[in-house]
């Protein structure tokens, strides 16, 4: 196991924007996490990843235990997020920025640089490592936080919404990445909303719905389930769609 | 900025020039301003380290500088040990009070205009303290004897203070080439493009604040004494004037944030415009104006400083105008 989140609950004042979350990821899965807008995608995995401090449960990371370490200590064993808003550093450039990540783990530019460009070339921005970062596309933003993310060499990586505002060519290709860095041994854990990818990329799925997981299975399971449709779309929902596809 | 051998080759021949310059320049006079132009482009690149690379701007930079001075003083006065030993207790005391202030501030989660505030804050306590505590001399301030010779940093000819000044630029400028090329330098340079993605790619932000404060605070100790064994005199006002926290600021925004050369360019900038608006108009403190309004200027179109400028034009050669 991974990463094994245990009860994990995150309030903000009264509202509870997490509640009693139990998941776990094993390793060399591919694990999505999905879930209606405000549903509390994004706070846990805040939480998981040390930037907001969780008010109950435990996270576990290979067995112990990473709840009261800061960011940078859990992305030094092994974890690290990206963001769902792109966070570039706008005044470097693509090669310097992914160094920047490289240099968690050595203190030496050569082979920062080497490392850099080892991870630019997975992600396909090679043509772009001398480009300024406030220059790119937000696909390349997006491929970017990738890169970076996955330069500090982690076992597991947690993605937030790398596929948002993108359009379907640059989502296959992202998901060919994404598939190319679980194949490396990379763990990975993604909040996402393009149903297509998390069918094509998860190997399981989880569903949270205001603060609770509602449902967990392969990702086809989870999407008839009707909790899920109901949670997406309304009450009486799945009753709806059942009649429908009975007529 | 990638540093090849053209730049090596260049800088090399400015330092040489620099080191010959005593010998061409008779004119006590402006042997003084340069040392003046290289003292506060020394104390604009300790502001730089943090303000300009590390993102976080000060207002109170100052403190390191009047502690310093302070320290190898009393050192010197009350103490009989030489400023040569001083100078380099007033580097640790600057570095510990980097600490301590980096400490409180960074720790709390204090940014932006909050810790630029909070250090104005610091140095102008220390102001206050330093005038009502007895060890200081008080508002009367300290007296240093005139006694040349290197073990009291002091010297017969403005010549001897120029090479002090020049030798403080020389590292200055080493330590920031040292963070144009080091994992420090590129770590700095992430938290202030943004803090939170440099904590999330395994940046200890605390930790990279904190030397930096302190390397800052080490340089405006080494200041303090400069400018003491120089005047000869210090006091509160002098010792922790907000003018010179503004004046490292400036000289960095103007010249270029987070550059090598930057500070160097704004302080050559501040002192000539000075020395020439005191040439030729008898007004005092119009040179300032004069400055402001260059300020202004390079605030709105510059938004790099002056260094950006001849970035920009290197640019175009480079990538046809992009």
């Amino acid at each position: 196991m991974v990463l094994e989140v245990k009860q994990l609950t995150k309030r903000f004042g009264g509202l509870i924007a997490v509640s009693e979350v139990d998941l776990s990821v094993v390793e060399g899965e591919i694990v999505s996490l999905i879930g209606p807008n405000g549903a509390g995608k994004t706070t846990l995995f805040a939480s998981i990843a040390g930037f907001l401090k969780p008010d109950g449960g435990d996270v576990q990371l290979n067995g112990q235990s990473i709840l009261n370490l800061k960011p940078h200590k859990i992305c030094q064993r092994g974890m690290v997020r990206t963001f769902q808003i792109t966070q570039p550093f706008a005044a470097l450039n693509t090669l310097e920025n992914i160094m920047v990540g490289a240099y968690s783990r050595t203190g030496d530019k050569a082979l920062a640089q080497r490392e850099a460009e080892r991870v630019a070339d997975i992600v396909g921005m090679t043509s772009q490592l001398h480009q300024k970062a406030d220059g790119l596309t937000v696909a390349a933003r997006k491929r970017l936080e990738l890169a970076r993310a996955l330069a500090t060499k982690p076992k597991l990586l947690l993605l937030d919404e790398v596929m948002a505002g993108l359009n379907p060519t640059e989502i296959d290709e992202i998901v060919d990445v994404i598939k190319g860095i679980r194949d490396t041994g990379v763990t990975i854990f993604l909040i996402e909303h393009v149903m297509k990818a998390v069918v094509n990329l998860s190997d399981r799925t989880y569903v949270l719905n205001d603060g609770k997981l509602i449902a967990q299975g392969t990702p086809e399971s989870v999407a008839s389930n009707p909790t899920v449709i109901e949670a997406y779309l309304g009450h009486g929902a799945a009753a709806a769609m059942a009649g429908e596809g009975a007529a | 900025m990638s540093f090849n051998a053209k730049n090596t080759l260049l800088f090399g021949l400015a330092l040489l020039a620099a080191a010959l310059a005593p010998v061409g320049i008779s004119s006590k006079f402006y042997l003084d301003v340069l040392t003046l132009i290289f003292f506060t482009a020394y104390i604009g690149q300790s502001w730089n380290i943090l303000g300009g690379y590390a993102g976080q701007f000060s207002f109170g930079g100052v403190m390191f500088f009047g502690t310093g001075a302070y320290t190898s003083s009393i050192l010197l006065v009350t103490f009989g040990i030489p400023p040569l030993i001083g100078i380099f207790v007033a580097v640790l005391m600057g570095a510990f009070l980097g600490f301590l202030v980096g400490y409180l501030s960074f720790r709390s989660g204090l940014r932006g205009s909050y810790f630029a505030l909070i250090t104005l804050a610091f140095a102008e306590l220390l102001r206050v303290l330093a005038n009502s505590v007895e060890f200081t001399g008080g508002g009367v301030g300290l007296f240093l004897t005139y006694a040349p010779g290197l073990k009291n940093l002091q010297f017969v000819s403005p010549t001897g203070f120029y090479y002090f000044s020049l030798f403080l630029l020389v590292i200055s400028l080493a330590i920031a080439l040292w963070l144009e090329r080091s994992r420090f330098g590129a770590q700095l340079i992430a938290i202030r493009e943004n803090e939170e993605a440099a904590e999330a790619l395994g940046i200890d932000t605390l930790k990279c604040k904190l030397y930096a404060i302190m390397i800052m605070g080490g340089m405006g100790g080494a200041a303090g004494t400069f400018y003491a064994q120089k005047y000869l005199y210090i006091d509160p006002p002098i010792s922790y004037s907000i003018a010179l926290s503004v004046e490292m600021l400036l000289v960095s925004i103007v010249g270029g944030l987070g550059t090598v050369f930057g500070p160097l360019i704004g302080s050559v900038v501040l002192h000539v415009v000075n020395e020439v608006a005191r040439h030729f108009i008898d007004t005092p403190g119009l040179s300032l104006i004069v400055y402001g309004v260059i300020l202004i200027f390079i605030i709105s179109y510059l938004p790099n400083g002056l260094v950006g400028l001849f970035r920009r034009s290197r640019g175009k050669k480079e990538d046809g105008g992009a």
